[in-house]
């Protein structure tokens, strides 16, 4: 897993479905590892494969006409359980950019943890992604984070995409969480002295 | 236009941008504070602009699926758990449902439950496991213990986490990361959240159930209904509800996206903690209970949204498709294709698809192979009563496979000391031991492929309890009934 991201230019996975949720992303009887590798290979286990473990010929992530370092679906994607072994498994399949008209909260915020950049665009401007892809299956996006924006090449269409200025740091830079919140130390320390209960 | 979990949505866009408006205007005057804002003022570490606050969290619940990796990150920084005392462990979501005192047969599920039994003896966490008194699930234990109180922030690697805002508290779910986070500084990195209102008013008919609202609200407001927000419930058919059944409408909340929800602590909740375990004492009660009752929504706070419902319009619910906002009344029918947009219909023709369902039919008498009742949602004691006292004197149905599994082993306990065990056993029900069993299928209680099961739980996603099983989201009531007859039952004409 890279932890820098700046600039993205490759072609996407369509997967116009909605609500998707973290059942589908990783099913939960793949979440018994004890570390966060290897999870790729149960992306989308159930659409990708019957119950003789055959990959299912129509599902998208089979079909080799679609690749890309960038999975575009439809909206209300990640919603459900709150378990991060669905970014991992995003992260570990190849994909750094999730683009989608609506997130649930927890996988945005799992999504960012793992260095994956989830795009947040309109209802309209998903509507064309999929529509150049279905057009041209090689149809690239390129992504710039430091402008936040997001273009078709092919059609040069670009929108805008909103990222909390903190966070979009940390992706640029590689930081994570836990090291400013270890910089914190005598805060909290002094913030529990100010508390005569736990609440 | 009716969209599957969408019907008619009691959703005013302009209230809400003025009601946002007035927020943003007043809230340099002194305004009132709504419930979730004074909470969240009470735990800020640090508040500056172009960063997340710091938030300092007083309870953390962890368990053996989504905390290895977080403990593994701790050693590699070669750091500590920051406050030992204000996590606490428990192994619920692939432990069996019988014969706990065995070894775990399946491999992986016994190295996690090992791992949780290595990883807080290493770093001094308390650790309730299988054979523990007060092992179970994680969003049963923290209330029963009295660990869970009102004004606390209160986190799990786990969507449910929810629950526990039943008293007041603000709780959710959160990642991986956020849980090493948590174990390395007892707070986390989080944006003050949205506030909403639901409102339900007026009184639950016969047959209907807490169960039954939060599957009605979701129905209406779908499952992205309210995403970003803290949803403060409120309304006289809340507050006459049990702190059980709060406990209940709570933990979906999840289920329409929100980032939590709560109720307001009053008279119930206060009655509901004194006496338990970890609950404050003597001295300390009278303090903490002053501070209580200071915990409510002013009655000039602000909402950015408010929506209000009518216990009398809810009956009892059922869901029909592959999310919990695709539910309906259990007489009523699955909208019909046309009454969908065009976008809508790919998601709920694969929806309906993988149910063996037909758009435009009704429900009643779809014959039913399983029936669970258990899960954070409903497996409390109270639940496994109300399912007790419906079935005494009835038989299940002969091709029904019927499981009971508590929410703990104090709930698993009480209920034996109730006699409760024997009427389950006299209907033909399995009672068996707690865990989050057929919730998730995570252990070895999944629903085969095809079949259908009614179920207490949460979610109705695609192979949620088994690759290609097929859940109908209900109530402990209604899923009592569809035991008893075999099908899709209306509860009200049996009770």
């Amino acid at each position: 897993m890279s932890k820098n991201f700046q600039q993205l230019e490759s072609t996407a996975v369509p997967i116009p479905i909605e609500n998707i949720d973290t059942d589908q992303i990783i099913p939960a009887r793949f979440l018994k590892a004890t570390t966060r590798d290897g999870f790729g290979e149960n992306l989308f286990r159930d659409w990708r494969f019957d119950g003789d473990n055959k990959p299912k010929a129509d599902f998208v992530l089979n079909n080799p006409t679609y690749s890309g370092q960038v999975l575009v679906a439809g909206k209300n994607f990640g919603c459900g359980s709150s378990r991060e072994h669905a970014a991992w498994a995003i992260a570990d399949y190849g994909f750094k950019v999730v683009i989608s008209s609506f997130f649930a909260d927890i996988f945005k915020n799992n999504a960012l943890n793992n260095f994956i950049l989830p795009i947040q665009v309109t209802d309209a401007f998903l509507d064309k992604i999929f529509s150049a892809i279905e057009k041209d299956a090689n149809a690239k996006l390129a992504v710039d984070l430091e402008k936040q924006t997001l273009k078709i090449v092919s059609t040069g269409e670009e929108t805008s995409f909103d990222i909390n200025p903190y966070k979009k740091a940390c992706l640029i830079n590689g930081y994570d969480d836990i090291d400013y919140l270890l910089s914190l130390r005598k805060d909290i320390e002094a913030y529990e002295a100010t508390r005569e209960f736990n609440f | 236009m009716i969209s599957p979990g969408l019907h008619e949505v009691k959703y005013d866009t302009k209230f809400y941008v003025t009601n946002l408006c007035n927020r943003l205007i007043k809230s340099n005057y002194g305004m009132g504070k709504t419930l979730v804002d004074k909470i969240w003022d009470n735990h800020i570490v640090v508040s500056k602009p172009g960063f997340p606050d710091v938030v300092y969290i007083n309870t953390h619940f962890i368990h053996e699926v989504t905390s290895p990796q977080a403990f593994d990150g701790l050693r590699k920084r070669g750091i500590p758990v920051f406050r030992t005392g204000k996590t606490r462990a428990t192994a619920d979501h692939n432990v069996p449902t019988m014969d706990q005192h065995l070894p775990i047969k399946e491999a992986l599920s016994r190295k996690q439950v090992e791992m949780l039994t290595q990883n807080t003896a290493e770093f001094g966490v308390e650790l309730y496991g299988l054979g523990h008194p007060y092992q179970g699930i994680v969003h049963v234990i923290g209330p029963e213990l009295g660990i869970t109180l009102p004004g606390m922030t209160i986190v799990c690697g786990d969507s449910h986490t929810s629950t526990h805002g039943a008293f007041g508290a603000i709780a959710f779910g959160i990642g991986t990361s956020e849980v090493e986070m948590v174990l390395a500084t007892q707070c986390l990195l989080q944006y003050r959240p949205k506030r909403m209102k639901i409102e339900v008013n007026g009184q639950l008919k016969k047959g209907v159930v807490s169960k039954d609202i939060i599957l009605y609200i979701i129905s209406k407001i779908s499952a992205s209904g309210a995403t970003g927000y803290f949803v403060e419930f409120a309304g006289e058919a809340i507050r006459s509800l049990s702190m059980e059944a709060r406990m209940t409408i709570c933990n979906m909340s999840i289920e329409m996206g929100a980032r939590g929800g709560l109720i307001a602590p009053d008279q119930t909740t206060f009655d509901y903690i004194k006496g338990r375990e970890f609950a404050p004492k003597g001295a300390d009660w009278d303090k903490a209970l002053a501070y209580w009752q200071t915990l409510y929504s002013d009655a000039d706070a602000e909402f950015d949204s408010v929506i209000t419902f009518d216990a009398a319009d809810i009956e009892p619910m059922i869901t029909y498709g592959t999310n919990p906002g695709m539910g309906i009344g259990v007489t009523q029918h699955i909208p019909s294709l046309e009454q969908l947009d065009e976008k809508e219909k790919p998601s709920f023709k694969k929806s309906l698809d993988y149910m063996g369902l037909e758009a435009g039919s009704g429900l009643l008498g779809k014959k039913v192979d399983y029936v669970f009742i258990g899960s954070c949602t409903n497996s409390r004691i109270e639940d496994l009563r109300m399912v007790a006292e419906f079935v005494k004197g009835k038989h299940k149905a002969d091709d029904v496979v019927v499981w009971i599994v508590p929410g703990s082993k104090q709930v698993e306990a009480q209920a034996k000391k109730e006699g409760i065990d024997k009427v389950f056993e006299a209907a033909g029900f399995q009672l068996r031991e707690p865990g989050c069993s057929a919730c998730l299928g995570m252990n070895e209680d999944k629903v085969p492929a095809g079949m259908y099961c009614i179920s207490t739980s949460n979610r109705n996603f695609e192979g949620r309890q088994g690759p290609n099983a097929r859940t109908f989201l209900a109530s402990p009531l209604s899923a009592a009934a569809a035991a008893i007859t075999g099908k899709v039952t209306d509860v009200r004409e049996l009770v």
